[in-house]
């Protein structure tokens, strides 16, 4: 059976598009979920994508978090649901408390938007179990509040328990702490990520093919978790 | 009525690049005794009822406030009342 994974379509998201287009490419049937939505029809698996929920107002996924869609999505994620939030969905995953730490003002001030190489240090995750270890992806990195922040202890017990799953290489984007780019939770079924993967899977429009190994990863996951 | 006003910091650890950024612009306005600048957010509450303060507290907690970067605090002002405005 086909997996069916949820694309959440929040007011002001940008991206919602090309992460269904990417889980179709990656073999999956994408599920269009609306903020407003009390269930989640039974899917598989979440992606809450990038774009400005709420218009960022007040701060990043700080209204989105309570949108009645996300109540959904927090208890199915305490519960294994795999979800994967990208950009603006990092942001309201770390509002959600699913996450630690926060993302705040870029430290040079400036939206950055190129593509950028990451180091994948995780592969135990939900999300990227498709990749090699200390694998170096290229994926497009587009944001201007996107500097990881957490407190020291949070930052040592990420890298002690191997929750760091993808470093900026070759330049740190927007001043992200220890040049994180994406973390995972304990059981490694919620993962946040500031670059955007949906954007690199299909050559006419991405630098590389690279994104598609999140949305694999899933897959690979959810075959290997019985229902 | 009177307002519950509610404001929020980032904790003194985060750095805060707008408010460098305030900083670094002053001496072009011939401004050279200031050492640091941090910029905030305030928020005016206006309750049905009384003031409540316990509720704003929560209010700020759960949804102004992201306990993670910031710090906030809550008082109540008379309607009259301008806030820290000294003409």
């Amino acid at each position: 059976m086909t997996a069916r994974v949820g694309v959440v379509t929040f007011p002001g998201s940008l991206d919602d598009g090309d992460a269904a287009r990417a889980v179709r490419i990656a073999g999956a049937e994408p599920v269009r979920l609306w903020h407003g939505d009390a269930e989640l029809n039974g899917v598989d698996a979440v992606v809450l994508p990038g774009g400005f929920s709420y218009g960022d107002y007040l701060r990043c996924g700080a209204i989105a978090r309570f949108a009645p869609v996300m109540g959904k999505i927090v208890d199915a994620a305490r519960g294994g649901l795999p979800v994967l939030g990208v950009c603006n969905g990092f942001q309201i995953l770390c509002e959600a408390h699913l996450l630690p730490g926060a993302l705040t003002r870029n430290q040079h001030l400036h939206f950055r938007n190129r593509d950028q190489v990451l180091r994948v240090e995780s592969t135990g995750t939900a999300w990227t179990n498709a990749f090699q270890a200390d694998q170096e992806i290229l994926i497009p990195v587009k944001n201007g509040e996107g500097c990881y922040v957490a407190d020291t202890a949070t930052l040592d017990e990420l890298e002690g328990e191997g929750r760091v799953v993808a470093r900026y290489v070759g330049g740190n984007p927007n001043g992200s702490q220890r040049d994180i780019a994406a973390i995972t939770n304990p059981a490694g079924n919620v993962v946040g990520i500031m670059p955007h993967p949906e954007h690199a899977v299909e050559a006419l429009t991405g630098p590389s093919l690279d994104g598609l190994g999140f949305f694999t990863s899933v897959l690979k996951h959810l075959v290997g978790t019985p229902a | 009525m009177p307002r519950v006003v509610v404001d929020v910091m980032l904790k003194p650890e985060i750095l805060d690049p707008q408010g460098q950024a305030v900083a670094n612009a002053l001496p072009r306005l011939g401004v050279s005794d200031v050492a640091s600048v941090r910029i905030g957010r305030r928020i005016e509450i206006e309750f049905t009822g009384e003031p409540d303060l316990d509720r704003a507290r929560e209010i700020a907690d759960k949804l102004l406030a992201n306990p993670v970067i910031e710090d906030f605090t809550v008082r109540v002002v008379e309607a009259d009342e301008t806030v820290d405005a000294h003409p």
